[in-house]
This record gives structure tokens, sequence and C-alpha cells, in this order.
């Protein structure tokens, strides 16, 4: 049935790899229907019409690395009803809130010859640190499943059904055999928001991390289950510090390993 | 010219600050006095990541999986220039198998991001329209086509790399797990239909109208004596470089300029050169299967194509390569008897050069004795075309003085898309904006 008024759809970017909107992009087989349910009123990675806000719902990738952007994110959030937050950069800070652990200058000059013509903030934050956010979608990058389902939901003014229970819940419903106990694989999975259906053990490779921390992680268990499978402190200091490294549970357990 | 009444020149202004259709985030600011270009910039506001500051510390077996998150249009350029570098370092061969399927996995990338240019990024400007979804309604077989391309471009990337993007299966030394010849197949029809819709892309951006706009640019890119570069070869020039990758840094340097977050890549002693399709065809061009020969003479390409605004037909014909390519991949596949080779951690330096769907990528990385990076350097396409960009500006601009400030500032969004700029990667990178004097 065609809505008088189609509901008016923004995707906003702050620092990230561009990956969770073209998640978007890439719906090759949606796509066209989503066009037709909504207006994409800004998207500038794949339009170059702008329209002016209020926005019905606005997805923003990325996180909070400069004064610029944690002004900008003040005047998104009042331009939209409902903001939903993509991807590990704009839940956790993403890989760039490495920088947190560490002295930002220094790492500007590593990068930089002349470092004094850049300027950022010494953290990486998420946006929920700046604004209120009305739902966190987390991966890195999001699942394009659970997108289509968060966009459907807001759309229908329901909440979105995603998961907070751990990978391992998706490797026994895959009828993937634990890697950690049939041959002794460090895995993350224990402790890692499912999302990503239990991609890593599939692939005979441990889960490291995408989706972040799950509800109520035993990231101390883990890690002394890792100790036994070999792994040094500095192994779990990196292991907890990719993606989601400045995520609650993740950044906290990191801490502990670190000498 | 454009004059005040009193006969005085004008002050034009053109200015976009946020770049449409380009991967990440950029400005274009162009200022006239007269007919006189006073200023011109295509500036990088992307934020800096510092990757290259928090490499350091980190395992040699991590920097596939953490370079990957530069960028989310090529994460297996990324992955693939830093295992060839680590490799290096470290002094590992691989399977002709493991070698085969990193090249399957590569043209997954490059029809994905190529077909993802051609017709959600590129053909609007041609046709003028403001998107894909716009120009679907007028082009629907056309638009659909472009879907169902991209689709089986990421097909071939998920099934070998686990997902689309940010893949999981690459590891240094090989894959995870590696494919049976069955698990292959249901790509091998799918790929059959994709060089058809390849090779009618290429004719269809044939028709498209370019304008006329050569340059005798210097192309660098790599170049392999029995194939189109993906992972391997020297990095070569028409104008007279011939380097094994190692020596890159010896005869290329980047220059930070204060406009933009991206550092800019000059070749020592001579400036600017250009990457990407144009690079790749003018300098490999005996290297595409005949397919994509005739597929290139089709979009109305000669032996030589120096002209930036057909690098849409370009990217076409790359993309019939990569479907040829892949098909005889998956014809010859015989799986390795590893998925791996072994990996001994150590002290090294190694050196990885790939060609990204936008131009040559390169890592470098130096390992401690347990393997950790003690340093490393990345230089992505898009900062070493940024300064190219800025002088197709410069001239396109002065040659189309007559036009409306609006329809000067579209035609220079153009100019820039035509290098398909990837801004994620290059901050470490775009707003245009004209202003007339």
């Amino acid at each position: 049935m065609e809505r008088k008024n189609k509901p008016k759809i923004a995707v906003w970017k702050f620092a990230s790899c561009d990956g969770c909107q073209l998640s978007l992009l890439d719906c090759e087989d949606e796509l066209l229907t989503v066009a037709e349910a909504v207006e994409i009123a800004y998207f500038p990675e794949a339009t170059s019409v702008s329209v002016k806000g209020p926005y019905d719902v606005s997805l923003v990738e990325g996180s909070i690395t400069t004064q610029h952007d944690a002004e900008r994110i003040h005047r998104v959030r009042r331009a939209s009803k409902v903001l939903i937050t993509i991807g590990a950069c704009a839940t956790a800070g993403g890989i760039q809130a490495l920088r947190n652990f560490k002295d930002t200058k220094a790492l500007t000059a590593m990068v930089y010859a002349n470092p004094k013509y850049i300027e950022t903030l010494s953290k990486s934050t998420p946006i929920a640190d700046h604004v209120f956010v009305d739902f966190e979608l987390r991966g890195c990058p999001i699942s394009k499943k659970q997108l289509l389902e968060v966009i459907g939901a807001y759309l229908d003014g329901r909440k979105p059904i995603t998961p907070h229970y751990s990978v391992c819940v998706e490797c026994k419903r895959r009828g993937t055999p634990c890697v950690m106990v049939a041959h002794g694989t460090p895995c993350l999975g224990p402790v890692t928001q499912a999302g990503c259906n239990a991609l890593c053990p599939a692939y005979q490779r441990g889960c490291f991390g995408c989706f972040g921390p799950a509800e109520v992680p035993n990231t101390r268990a883990l890690a002394e289950q890792w100790k036994v499978l070999g792994k040094s402190p500095q192994d779990l200091v990196r292991i907890f510090r990719t993606f989601n490294a400045y995520a609650d549970a993740f950044r906290k357990e990191s801490d502990v390993h670190e000498s | 010219m454009f004059m005040k009444a009193n006969g005085t020149p004008t002050t034009r202004t053109l200015k976009v600050d946020i770049l449409a259709r380009v991967e990440g985030e950029g400005s274009l600011y162009v200022k006239l006095k007269g007919d006189a270009i006073t200023d011109i910039k295509f500036k990088i506001f992307e934020p800096p990541r510092l990757f290259e500051g928090f490499l350091r510390g980190r395992a040699y077996s991590e920097a596939p999986d953490i370079t990957a998150r530069i960028c989310g249009i090529c994460p297996v350029a990324y992955q693939m220039s830093a295992v060839y570098a680590m490799e290096r370092a470290l002094n590992v061969k691989v399977d002709p198998a493991i070698r085969a399927l990193r090249r399957l996995l590569y043209c997954g990338e490059w029809i994905e991001s190529h077909v993802l240019h051609i017709y959600m990024l590129h053909a609007p400007d041609f046709l003028g329209y403001p998107d894909a979804l716009t120009l679907a309604k007028d082009y629907p077989d056309a638009v659909k086509r472009g879907l169902t391309l991209k689709k089986i471009g990421n097909e071939i990337v998920r099934v070998l790399g686990g997902r689309e993007i940010h893949p999981i299966n690459v590891r240094v030394g090989g894959f995870y797990h590696v494919p049976t010849k069955r698990e292959l197949q249901p790509l091998l029809e799918q790929l059959k239909w994709a060089r058809d819709a390849a090779f009618a892309t290429a004719e269809w951006a044939g028709t498209l109208p370019i304008p006329a706009f050569e340059y005798d640019y210097e192309f660098v890119a790599l170049h392999h004596p029995d194939e189109y570069p993906l992972c391997e070869g020297r990095l070569v020039s028409n104008k007279g470089v011939n380097i094994d990758i190692e020596d890159f840094e010896q005869h290329f340097i980047e220059e930070h300029v204060a406009h933009s977050n991206a550092l800019h890549s000059v070749i020592k002693g001579r400036g600017m050169y250009h990457v990407g399709p144009l690079a790749r065809y003018n300098l490999n061009y005996d290297q595409l299967t005949p397919l994509a020969q005739e597929a290139a003479a089709a979009g109305g390409l000669k032996r030589i194509c120096t002209n930036p605004f057909q690098t849409i037909v370009v990217r076409a014909v790359e993309t019939v390569y990569a479907c040829d390519h892949a098909i005889d991949i998956i014809e010859q596949y015989e799986p390795p008897p590893s998925p791996a080779a072994i990996v001994t951690p150590g002290a090294g330096t190694g050196w990885g050069v790939t060609e990204a769907p936008r131009g040559f990528l390169y890592h470098r990385y130096r390992l401690d004795y347990t393997g950790a990076i003690l340093d490393a350097r990345i230089v992505p396409p898009t900062a070493q075309n940024q300064k190219i960009i800025e002088d197709d500006l410069r001239r396109y601009v002065a040659g189309h003085l007559q036009l409306s400030d609006e329809d000067l500032t579209l035609q220079c969004e153009q100019v820039i898309r035509n290098y398909d700029p990837c801004i994620s990667c290059a901050t470490h990178f775009l707003k245009l904006v004209v202003d007339r004097t």
C-alpha cells in the first residue's frame, strides 16, 4: 500500500571505514524495495540529493574523534526522531579507540610529518557518550540482516529483535563443533555478542570479537582458559583490544592483563 | 569572462562541503578571479584514524584484520598487501593453489567495487541523475544488471572470505579454511552470466557522453609478465619507473600539506603520478584476456587511453577480466594440501604492493624477533592520486569558465569521481568550494 508520506531516512558518517553504510548498498536484492518504502533524504555516499530534516530515522556510522564532530552529532540528534548507531565505531569507538590507551600526540607524530596540521581529540568515543541513542546495532561490520530488521522494526513502530546472547549459541544452532574444546583454538565466542552467525568457528578460526561484549560476559574465566591454551598476558591485552577495545567489559579485561 | 557592470573581473567561489557518491568525506574549493584560478583544493577532512601508529606493538598475524578496517570498500586489498608484506618479511612461500584463491578473492572485490562505482556512483553523473535509485526509474534494466553483477562479486568474497565486508578467512600464510571444488561450483554458473553482463556494461559505458579531456599522465602500476596485475609484479610507469616494490620509498615520497588529512605522494624529482584502472590498463593491456580486450574495443577504447572520464569503461573492462579470470581459476582449482603455510615469527622487513580497485596499495612492516610490528607504513591509492585530481580540476575549470557556477561545480565533482576516490583510505583524506573573485 502506498503510504502518503514516506518516512525520511538519513545516513551520517563520523570516523569510520564506510563499511557499515556500504552494508545498505550491499543489500542488492532489497535496495530498490527499501527505496520504494522510504525517502532516502540524506546519504552522501549514495546520492547527491540532500533533503532538510527533521528525519524519521537517522543511521549513524563512526565514532567521535574531533571537536567538530563532537558538535555535529548534537545537530544530527536534534534533526532526528530516532537515532540508531551502526557498527563498532559508533557503538564502542572502533579500532581508532586504540588511541585511548596511548598518547595520541605521539601517535599523530608517527603518521604525519606535520602533526600541527592535524586536529584530533585524544580519545575516540562512541556516539552514546555524546547524545541519547535510541538503538545500537553492533558489529565490525554490522550484519545486513540485522540492519534490515532494525530499519523495518522502526518503520513498523516495534522493537527490533537482535540477540544479546553469545556467539556460542549460534555455533550450537549451526552445529559447529566448539573450536576451543575440539582443537584447542582460543576463541572469544563465549563473551562476544551473537550477530555474525558464528562465522569464524565455521571457518575453523576462533572468534575475535567483532560484535563486542555479550550480555554479562565472563571475560575473566575465558582469559584463564586462554592462558591454559598457552596465551601470554600480552596476547590477552591484544585480543581484547581490537575493534571493540573501548567497550566496557573488553576494556576492563584488557587492563587487568596489562603489566 | 565573468565581469561586473563596471568591467572589473568578478570573484566566483565554487564549493561543495560534502562531496556525494564518494567513499568517505571530502570537499572541493575553487576560487576564481575573472579567468584566473587563484585557489583549488581537493580537501580530505575525514578524521585521522592513526593506523600506522597503533599497529606498532601488534603481532604480525594481526595486520590483515586490523588494516582491513581502514576501508570497508576494499578490505581485501588491505588484507592482500598485508599478507604479502608479512610473508616477504618472514620468508614464507605459499602453495600455488593458495595464490590462485587469493586472486579469486581479489577478483570478487574488483567486481563488487568496480560495479558499485560504475552504476551507483559514476553513471548518474554522465546521465544527469542524483543517484542510482533515480536512475533506476528510467534505466531499470541497466541498474538491475549492475546490482546483480555487484552481488556476484560480493558472493565470491563471501564464499572465500566468510563475509563481504572485512572477510575473516585471510591469514598470513594462506587461509583458515579453503573451499572444496564443490563449494566453488555454484559460483561458476553465476560468473558465466556475470561475464556477459560485464561485457554489456562495457558496451553501455561506451555509449555514455564522455567529455574530451586527454592528458599526458605518468601512469604507475604493477606489471607482471604473465598476468594482469593483482598481487605481484614490479612497479612500472610509462615514463621510466621500473623497480622492485621494496625500492618504492626510494623513488616515491609523501608530502603532508596543510589543507588535507591525507599525505600527497610524488615521484622524487618528477612530481605527481596517476594510479588506478587507467594506469593498469595502459601498462598491462597485453595481459588482459582476449575477451576483455574485445570489451575494451566494444566500449570505444583504444590501446592507450588518457582520458580519465573513460575510466568508467576501463572499470567495466577490468570487470570482464575479473569474471574471466575467476572462471579460469575455479575451473583449474585443486585444493591445496594445507589451508596455510607454516609461518615462523621472527625479525625482518617486508613489502607488499597489490592493486586495489582504485590503484596500488603499498604496505611495509618491520618486525622484531617475536614477530611484533616495530613500524608500519601504508600508502593508499587515493593519497597517491590526490595531486593528479587537483591538477585535473585546475585544467578542467580553466577550460570551462563559461559555465554557470552550478554546472561547473557539478562537473568538477565528476572530475573527482573519475578517480573513485576512497577518502576513508586516504586519511590517513574531500569538500568542493568554487570561489570566484
